[in-house]
């Protein structure tokens, strides 16, 4: 079945190919965290530009650099850099891509709101998820064993979590894998003993976000820099895009002031002041 | 005239049977097709990493550096909520089945037997929902307790069954004026031990904390009620089969209702209900989305390895799961390792599709030579 539906897609792409140099039609692939930026950026412009049509996906940043490798998208929605090796397959295909930073986002750690615990080191975070702290005990809590929650190894999330957290170390064979931010939080606010992580935009009064390392997840302290899991989010373009387009025009939606306030209505932060 | 007419109707007939040959192939070409890709995406994993890294090691970390791919953990998961779904849905199903051919009246039987088939239209997404909003947290706050009541509504009744027929098959022999105090004395003797061993066990089970409620033991009870009506449908049928001559040639011998269903009709739906299990099975290993919702997809054998209430992983979430970060425009073993794991899954419906065609036909076998 899945196969069926990969060949099926396959065969639209190749067909894609052609209408892909169609100017009046944008495809985003990637990122399920980016994803409601570029949905909200495309319903804003497609009620501006009535003729223009764009669909965004969320498949994960790997697969938006995936798709805009093969050609079968003009903008990888990334909630990561390209890796060296999807820089060196863009370049093989004659692709030369270029990034926008178009906001920023913090991921915040979630607990039960029934939990008593406020605060971890980045080091604690980092020992729960290799199971070396096994029990909220350890980290001035309830006597109840630490249920780990983290998302799919398949999201930019995941990723960039395991870079700014775990360093290169293995989280414990425990671990629960979650396929998206809702459902993160979803499985924290039903499970009292949970620990967890969502991107700040996902935070609400129904899981409680941890400081760490004495910072609260704030659009202030991701953009002074102090807090510190953040990071960029990305449009990724092939080349940059000709000036006056409509593919410009709607990368460059983050620059306005509309664009700052649809990502903060999002929960992300933006990167202009207005 | 009638001479073109004739070679005109000649054209039309052979156009039409090669129209659904075309439609025969298209369907086997898809089967082949997809074994041919899969297969070839797959065996680059071995040649990369040898069979004993996959099949030994439990060791998953697709996205580490350097990657271990040991899916060991992943198909103890698999298999624990399989089995779990199994013994599920194998009495449920066979008993509903039995229920709705046999015991019944006509009427109802024509209204439940659509309700149960409702279950198969349901969307696995709606089921992955329900296990993931509802069940687990239902299982988190009140596990205990739920498995001590599920214990005794199992266990009470058909322990009573037993003990009724134990009772009354043990004081057979005895003196015929006594024994039917002494098959009230057993059965009051042995209801006592039960309600004993039932209070032991109920007590056992409510003190049981259930940490986490997307577990091995969620996903065998979503998949057991999603294998339900293909269980349930697939052995009605086979009951129905059975004919109504041979339950009258067996009334007619003095059998009572339960002898008739127990050594006349279920023997003869054997092998109907058997592949009914099969077929329930595939639905279990195959199913998805329930699992990668609520399995907890934590690629570890529990500890022990019966431990229901740990989180699991299989193999079709997976495979869903870790599709769109591995790398299919350079085809690193991360790729290959789903297609690898994807073999193995369609080597093991393919297994079971076999047996339950051979057991099938088998039956076919036995039927025409009885005639």
């Amino acid at each position: 079945m899945k196969i069926a539906t990969i060949l099926l897609t396959l065969a639209l792409l190749a067909g894609g190919v052609g209408f892909a140099a169609d100017a009046n039609r944008i495809v985003v692939d990637g990122s399920t965290t980016v994803g409601p930026i570029a949905k909200a950026f495309a319903e804003y412009y497609m009620k501006l530009n009535p003729r223009v049509n764009i669909t965004v996906s969320e498949s994960g940043s790997g697969n938006g650099a995936k798709s805009l490798v093969n050609k079968s998208c003009q903008v990888a929605s990334m909630s990561r850099l390209l890796k060296l090796n999807e820089f060196e397959a863009a370049v093989h295909s004659e692709i030369l891509p270029v990034v926008h930073v178009v906001a920023l986002d913090g991921i915040a750690m979630v607990v039960h709101p029934g939990n008593p615990v406020a605060k971890l080191t980045l080091a604690q975070v980092k020992d729960a998820y290799l199971g070396k702290i096994r029990n909220w005990s350890q980290l001035g809590g309830p006597n109840a064993p630490i249920v780990i929650i983290s998302r799919d190894t398949n999201s930019g999330t995941y990723e960039t979590f395991e870079g700014k957290v775990m360093k290169g170390e293995k989280i414990v064979k425990n671990c629960e894998y979650v396929g998206s931010n809702g459902a993160i939080r979803q499985r924290v606010q039903s499970t009292p003993a949970a620990l967890g992580y969502v991107g700040i935009g996902f935070l609400d009064d129904t899981v409680k976000a941890l400081a760490v390392d004495n910072v609260m997840p704030t659009p202030e302290t991701v953009k002074n820099g102090s807090y510190p899991i953040a990071r960029p989010l990305y449009l990724v373009t092939n080349d940059y895009p000709k000036m006056g387009s409509h593919l410009y025009r709607y990368v460059n939606l983050y620059l306005s002031k509309k664009g700052q306030s649809m990502i903060e209505e999002i929960g992300f932060i933006p990167v202009t002041s207005y | 005239m009638s001479d073109a007419a004739s070679r005109l109707r000649r054209l039309a007939a052979f156009l039409s049977k090669s129209l659904l040959l075309m439609a025969t192939a298209m369907s086997l070409v898809a089967v082949l097709l997809i074994i041919v890709y899969i297969a070839r995406d797959a065996i680059p994993f071995f040649k990369l990493h040898g069979l004993k890294e996959l099949f030994a090691s439990a060791a998953w970390f697709p996205s580490g550096t350097p990657p271990e791919f040991g899916a060991w953990a992943i198909f103890v998961g698999s298999a624990l909520v399989t089995a779990g779904a199994v013994v599920v849905a194998v009495p449920l199903g066979v008993a509903a089945a039995i229920a709705l051919s046999d015991i019944l009246p006509y009427r109802l039987r024509q209204a439940v037997k659509p309700v149960i088939e409702v279950l198969a239209a349901l969307p696995s997404v709606a089921y992955g929902f329900f296990a993931l909003v509802i069940f687990a947290p239902l299982l988190q706050q009140r596990g205990g307790s739920l498995l001590a009541v599920a214990a005794w509504l199992v266990l009470l009744p058909l322990g009573l069954l037993l003990i009724l027929i134990v009772s009354g098959a043990a004081t057979r022999s005895v003196r015929p004026d006594v024994a039917p105090a002494a098959r009230w004395i057993l059965a009051a003797a042995l209801a006592a031990i039960l309600l004993r061993g039932l209070l032991a066990l109920g007590s056992l089970l409510a003190s049981l904390t259930v940490a986490s409620g997307t577990n091995a033991l969620n996903v065998s009870v979503v998949l057991g009620v999603m294998a339900l009506p293909t269980i349930v449908s697939v052995a009605e049928d086979s009951l129905q089969a059975a004919g109504r001559e041979l339950r009258e040639g067996s009334y007619a011998l003095g059998a009572t209702r339960a002898e008739t269903l127990f050594k006349a009709v279920m023997p003869a739906a054997g092998s109907g209900i058997i592949a009914a299990v099969i077929l329930g099975v595939m639905r279990a290993i195959g199913e998805t989305m329930v699992v990668w919702m609520a399995s907890g997809n934590a690629a570890q054998v529990p500890q022990p390895w019966y431990n229901l209430l740990s989180p699991v992983r299989t193999l079709t979430a997976t495979i869903a799961g870790d599709m769109g970060e591995a790398d299919q425009v350079l085809g690193s073993s991360r790729y290959h390792v789903l297609f690898a794991l994807a073999l193995c899954l369609l080597v093991i419906s393919l297994l079971a599709n076999l047996g339950s065609e051979w057991i099938l036909r088998r039956k076919q076998r036995r039927l025409g030579g009885a005639k």
